[in-house]
């Protein structure tokens, strides 16, 4: 391929064409247009008549120049120019292609797989064996996947981001393991990583390296904590030197249970900043909805910052026996509860049904025996259906009757009457110590201080689920807390008090520890591998590499200190854990994590993503070769004179539909006004477009003949006629709408009739013609009367009848007793007169209805009566001879009328009475 | 307009002809002088004379003779007498020449009709007005002198279906029309002007007037053409060839006008009236104009 910069030419021999140019320009020039022979008689006139120029015997210079372009366009087309031609890619010999494959590539992944794409061909070419292996993947054992280039091409989209770091030391040890010679693409996620120093040393000594990282920084989030009453998500960035900004958005269910964002912010990085902690300030409502943090825009595993408890802060009520005198401070019964929750919980009070209603996560009742009236069943639905109600004993406890003889339901266990003491004053032996935690117990893993003693405690009955529901023990084997699941919920009781009178366990941080494990309360900071010593987790929801929160299937446990310590990995995918009431978010990045670019080697080559496509040009040119010619064609039968109007618009259009979709935007608004303002200031009658053409003209011709006649004889003065869309056009400045029926109209829409009845109800008034002479009436049917009673059901018409007599039509301004059109039929109907209407004495007329009828119906085809051509004669035959003439003026004068009825209403049916009024005035 | 197969079209332009002229009453022409040729017609010419039709009763006066009298009126009279005159009625000759050059077979457009069936239809219309008012016409290209009847409107259809080739531009020629009868002529006039110069004045000076239809093509009205064009004839006899028709279009214009204006010249300095009729325009409007021209009393 023969190349001149980015272009190269398939066949650039063929270029040797364009040499031809010049002698086909002269040629072309020295050919004119050829001549059109035209019959002319009035060529007589013409004799003698000389050119003034003579010029156009030559080709135009224009026309030279588009026609060498068009075949330039050719020439050089068919030598196949292609735009940025593929680049000879170098080397033999096997080919690794190394990716790292961590959530940092993710949301470059697809431009990654393109240009391993593009890699695989080139190999493909030149028959190189390859591999390809992802570094965050279980790694080959002994030797690398060898295959045809082409085979990975099929695999290529299996390969996924994922949601870890590729493991330093298992890659190291892979890598030395290696004894082969090979090339090596190695796609990195550009973040700076210890082993890979020495993974490149290893890969070097066995071929070039070509390293393929994006010139973009890297961003994260790191896990959010609680600070100060707000929020804290730090924002981390692997390439710090320029100004930046992100938002990160905090989602979570809203109150509907429906996912979506609840609060966002936007952060922004000044040069040199790497990483930028982001606060937010959320009500305790919000807060506690919050199930993950976003980067926004960013697909990645690593820009997704889930949370845990630590974010929640329990809700707990404290209730205890109402204290007779003012307490002791130290001596209440609540005093260690309330110092060792109110730092990690809300705390709320009130009473029970109160507290019940606020749902809260916790109620502990301190030595409380009585409640009252609903308040154990409102309890007892409250633990069933999630809570955990806390109960701590007391004096009075060890003093009631409850759970004595049976079970109590809010009770873990029955008690026995008085309970214990030991190592008292008055009593023999040593307090009792703790016994450690069995493996069954939530407690488990804690280390139990020396130093924790009880003195007293009430005892529980001996009973067969006493072991199951024991959860810590005295060192002589005496329960020291039970618990019991009650459905979703669960009821705890410790057997001595929560303050310092029974034992030591309150002052003790064991006691925190306790009341964490059973998520009372929340810690603010991370656990460590000490508080989850004991426990085991498992994954709840998973993170994918693009950062997607999806449901984990069935893995195994995972135990708490490897939650605590261990990085994420293959065998500890982060996501969020669940453990017994409680949840652990394993984020990608920790507290302690940073983001830094990769600082590769000098003599390492590193290349960016984008694929240079090669582009044809073939066709491009081709095309406009062809458009050329096309023009060309135009334009000579324009300079011939063969080009007449129609020919050159078809042609234009051709042209531009197959040059570029055109987009003609009428002005359709604006002329719409203006026709609007026309009508308005002028009579104007309108008729209804039926869709059918032939009709339509007619029915303009008609009003138009119609507004001349009204013109001449009366002094209303109507301007030309206008067709109406009912679809889009707007009536109301219409005072007359003749609605030809055609069986093909279509039905307006239901805008449509909204509108017609609105303009029937403010004084319009629309003339139906079925145009079949009367004979659909409204007992028979013909197909145009069908279509009438489907066009007028849904339109707001009173009650008709045949126009009678004394209607005022018949009088409006010429007297009528007949209402033809081309035909003549007397079933015209109008709105009915009112049943009261009466005729009064000496008058000739009836008193009938004040209002213009809103509609008149017949099928006398006025329109065609009314119709006249250009030339002023009537389009349509009336009758026959002097009669029809006659007929036709009849139906001008029905036209006459009915304007004036529609312009003046009732007038004529006034005037009657006046004689009368005159009559009694003159009394 | 006859586009039935040659066979039938001389029924088919006699029927068109006679649709035409259905809707005009019947077309009486004005005779305007006395003549020779006058012979008794079936209209009266609004004055008294010889003639069937009663006119008006006149007082009588010295010279009257008794049996002029009108003993039936007069003895209504107290004392005078009244003498009953009658309307004098006459027949005039018309003599109608239309143009058979082949230059009239031309029409710019599909949807258009030909000058030459354009000019057939008008002319046969007139006679049928002519001949339907009793009226005598002829045919003055086919030699057939002025008469009256169904018979020579046949003859006359006749002689217009089957003209004989004829040159590119006809001359007029009024050859057989009587002194002081009146002739029609219905041509483009693009020919040479010298022979309708000569046939005007010679018809002047034999007393005939008439009128000058000039029936034209909306094309050579316009001249809409552009580019390299040759320009024939429809005989082919005459060619011209421009390289830029457009630009010939005003110079074209002008000689047409001037064309125009020379017939309106002729026709003032003979007395005879000038129309231009195009073919794109209804041919009533033609005929209405003949009608009136025809019926005008010089």
């Amino acid at each position: 391929m023969w190349s001149i910069g980015p272009l190269g030419f398939a066949t650039p021999w063929l270029l040797l064409g364009l040499i031809a140019l010049p002698i086909l320009w002269l040629l072309l020039r020295a050919v004119p247009p050829a001549p059109i022979r035209r019959l002319f008689p009035a060529v007589a006139l013409m004799l003698g008549l000389t050119d003034d120029e003579t010029q156009t015997d030559r080709t135009p210079w224009w026309l030279l120049l588009l026609r060498t372009l068009a075949v330039a366009a050719a020439i050089i087309g068919f030598a196949g120019p292609v735009l940025n031609p593929k680049p000879e890619t170098t080397g033999d010999g096997p080919l690794l292609v190394l990716l790292d494959g961590s959530w940092a590539e993710a949301p470059d992944w697809n431009n990654r797989i393109e240009r391993i794409g593009a890699l695989l061909d080139e190999a493909a070419l030149q028959g190189r064996e390859t591999a390809i292996v992802a570094l965050t993947s279980v790694l080959p054992d002994g030797d690398l996947p060898w295959r045809a280039a082409g085979d990975w091409r099929g695999q290529l989209p299996g390969f996924q981001p994922e949601a870890w770091a590729p493991d330093g030391a298992a890659v190291q040890a892979w890598v030395d393991g290696l004894d082969e010679d090979f090339d090596t693409f190695w796609f990195s996620d550009g973040l700076a990583r210890e082993w890979r120093e020495d993974v490149l040393a290893d890969l070097q000594d066995k071929g070039v390296v070509t390293v393929f990282e994006a010139a973009r920084p890297v961003f994260g989030l790191a896990p959010s904590r609680f600070d100060d009453g707000s929020i804290v998500v730090p924002v981390l960035r692997s390439r710090d030197g320029s100004q930046a900004s992100v938002s990160v958005a905090a989602h979570g269910l809203d109150p509907a249970g429906i996912p979506r964002q609840l609060a966002g912010t936007e952060v922004d990085f000044a040069p040199g900043e790497a990483v930028k902690d982001v606060t937010l300030t959320l009500p305790a409502e919000l807060r506690n909805r919050v199930t993950r943090f976003e980067i926004d825009g960013v697909r990645s595993a690593g820009a997704v910052s889930l949370t845990d408890d630590s974010l929640r802060r329990r809700e707990v009520a404290i209730i205890a026996p109402t204290e007779g005198r003012e307490g002791l401070q130290l001596l209440s019964p609540t005093h260690y509860l309330e110092q060792a929750l109110v730092e990690n919980a809300d705390l709320i009070d009130g009473s029970i049904s109160d507290i019940v209603l606020a749902n809260p996560d916790v109620i502990i009742l301190a030595d409380v025996v009585t409640l009252a009236g609903e308040d154990p069943q409102a309890l007892e639905d409250w633990v069933r259906s999630g809570g955990l109600l806390l109960r701590f004993a007391g004096p009075r406890l060890a003093a009631s009757d409850l759970g004595r003889d049976e079970e109590d339901t809010l009770m873990p266990v029955r008690l026995r009457a008085g309970g214990r003491t030991v190592g008292g004053a008055m009593s023999w032996g040593e307090p009792k110590a703790l016994r450690d935690f069995s493996a069954e117990s939530p407690f488990f893993g804690l280390a139990v201080p020396k130093d924790v003693n009880v003195s007293s405690q009430v005892m529980a009955q001996p009973d067969p689920t006493l072991s199951e529901r024991t959860i810590a023990t005295l060192a002589d084997g005496t329960p020291l807390v039970t618990r019991k699941l009650l459905d979703q919920g669960q009821v705890v009781l410790f057997h001595v008090t929560a303050n310092a009178d029974w034992s030591t366990l309150p002052l003790s941080g064991l006691f925190v520890q306790m009341l964490e494990r059973l998520a009372v309360s929340t810690r603010l900071s991370a656990l460590g591998a000490e508080d989850l010593a004991g426990t085991v987790w498992s994954l709840d929801q998973a993170l994918t590499g693009f950062g997607e929160v999806v449901t984990a299937g069935e893995l195994a446990g995972v135990e708490g200190e490897r939650l605590a310590e261990e990085a994420p990995g293959p065998d500890l995918p982060p996501g969020l854990y669940v453990g017994e009431k409680r949840r652990i978010a394993l984020n990608v990045l920790d507290e302690e994590a940073a983001l830094a670019p990769v600082v590769w080697p000098a003599d390492v080559a590193v290349e960016g993503f984008a694929v240079q496509r090669d582009m044809p040009l073939m066709g491009i040119l081709l095309s406009v070769g062809l458009i050329a010619l096309m023009i060309d064609v135009l334009a000579t039968l324009w300079l011939s004179g063969r080009l007449t109007r129609g020919a050159a618009v078809t042609a234009a259009l051709v042209l531009a539909l197959g040059g570029m979709a055109g987009s003609p935007v009428a002005a359709q608004d604006e002329l719409d006004i203006e026709s609007f303002i026309a009508a308005s200031s002028e009579v104007t009658l309108a008729h209804v477009v039926t869709g059918d053409a032939r009709v339509d003209e007619v029915a303009a011709a008609g009003l138009s003949a119609l507004s001349r006649v009204i013109f001449r004889r009366t002094s209303i003065e109507p301007v030309e006629p206008v067709s109406v869309n009912l679809e889009t056009d707007e009536l109301s400045v219409y005072p007359f709408l003749y609605w030809p029926i055609t069986e093909t109209q279509p039905r307006p829409s239901a805008e449509a009739y909204a509108r017609l009845n609105r303009y029937l109800r403010t004084g319009g008034m629309i003339l139906f013609d079925t145009r079949d002479a009367g004979t659909s009436g409204f007992t028979t049917s013909s197909p145009n009367g069908r279509k009438l009673q489907q066009l007028a059901l849904p339109l707001d018409v009173p009650p008709l009848e045949p126009i009678p007599g004394d209607h005022v039509l018949t009088r409006a301004f010429y007297l009528l007793q007949d209402f033809p059109g081309r035909y003549v039929s007397r079933e015209v109907w109008v709105e009915a007169a009112p049943a009261d209407a009466q005729q009064a004495e000496g008058m000739p007329f009836r008193n009938l209805n004040d209002n213009v009828t809103p509609v008149v119906i017949g099928g006398n085809d006025w329109a065609a009566a009314w119709a006249t051509d250009a030339q002023g004669r009537p389009m349509f035959p009336v009758g026959r001879g002097f009669a029809g003439e006659r007929q036709r003026e009849i139906a001008y004068r029905f036209g006459v009328n009915l304007i004036m009825h529609v312009l003046t209403g009732n007038y004529k049916s006034d005037q009657v009475h006046v004689p009368a009024l005159l009559d009694r005035l003159g009394q | 307009m006859n586009q039935t197969s040659p066979s039938n079209w001389p029924l088919g332009l006699r029927r068109d002809s006679e649709a035409l002229a259905a809707a005009l009453p019947p077309l009486l022409a004005a005779a305007e002088h006395l003549a020779a040729s006058v012979m008794m017609g079936e209209h009266g010419r609004r004055r008294v004379g010889q003639g069937d039709e009663f006119w008006q009763y006149r007082p009588s006066h010295a010279g009257d003779e008794a049996r002029m009298v009108d003993w039936r009126r007069s003895a209504r009279a107290e004392d005078s007498l009244f003498v009953r005159e009658k309307e004098w009625q006459a027949a005039q000759s018309v003599m109608i020449w239309m143009d058979a050059g082949r230059s009239m077979d031309f029409a710019s457009a599909k949807d258009l009709p030909e000058k030459g069936a354009v000019a057939r239809r008008l002319a046969l219309a007139l006679a049928i007005l002519l001949i339907r008012g009793g009226e005598r016409v002829g045919l003055s290209n086919a030699g057939l002198p002025p008469r009256t009847g169904k018979l020579q409107l046949l003859r006359i259809t006749n002689a217009m279906a089957y003209a004989e080739d004829a040159p590119d531009y006809a001359a007029p020629n009024l050859v057989g029309a009587p002194p002081r009868s009146r002739a029609v002529l219905v041509s483009d006039f693009m020919g040479d002007m010298t022979g309708v110069r000569k046939a005007m004045t010679q018809a002047a000076d034999r007393g005939i007037d008439g009128v000058l239809l000039q029936v034209l093509d909306p094309q050579e009205e316009a001249f809409p053409f552009d580019g390299r064009t040759i320009f024939e004839s429809v005989g082919g006899t005459l060619r011209h060839e421009t390289l830029k028709a457009g630009d010939l279009r005003d110079r074209y214009l002008e000689r047409l006008a001037e064309r125009k204006a020379e017939l309106k010249a002729l026709t003032r300095a003979t007395g005879w009236q000038y129309h231009v009729h195009h073919t794109n325009t209804p041919a009533t409007a033609a005929l209405m104009w003949m009608y009136n021209a025809l019926e005008r009393v010089h």
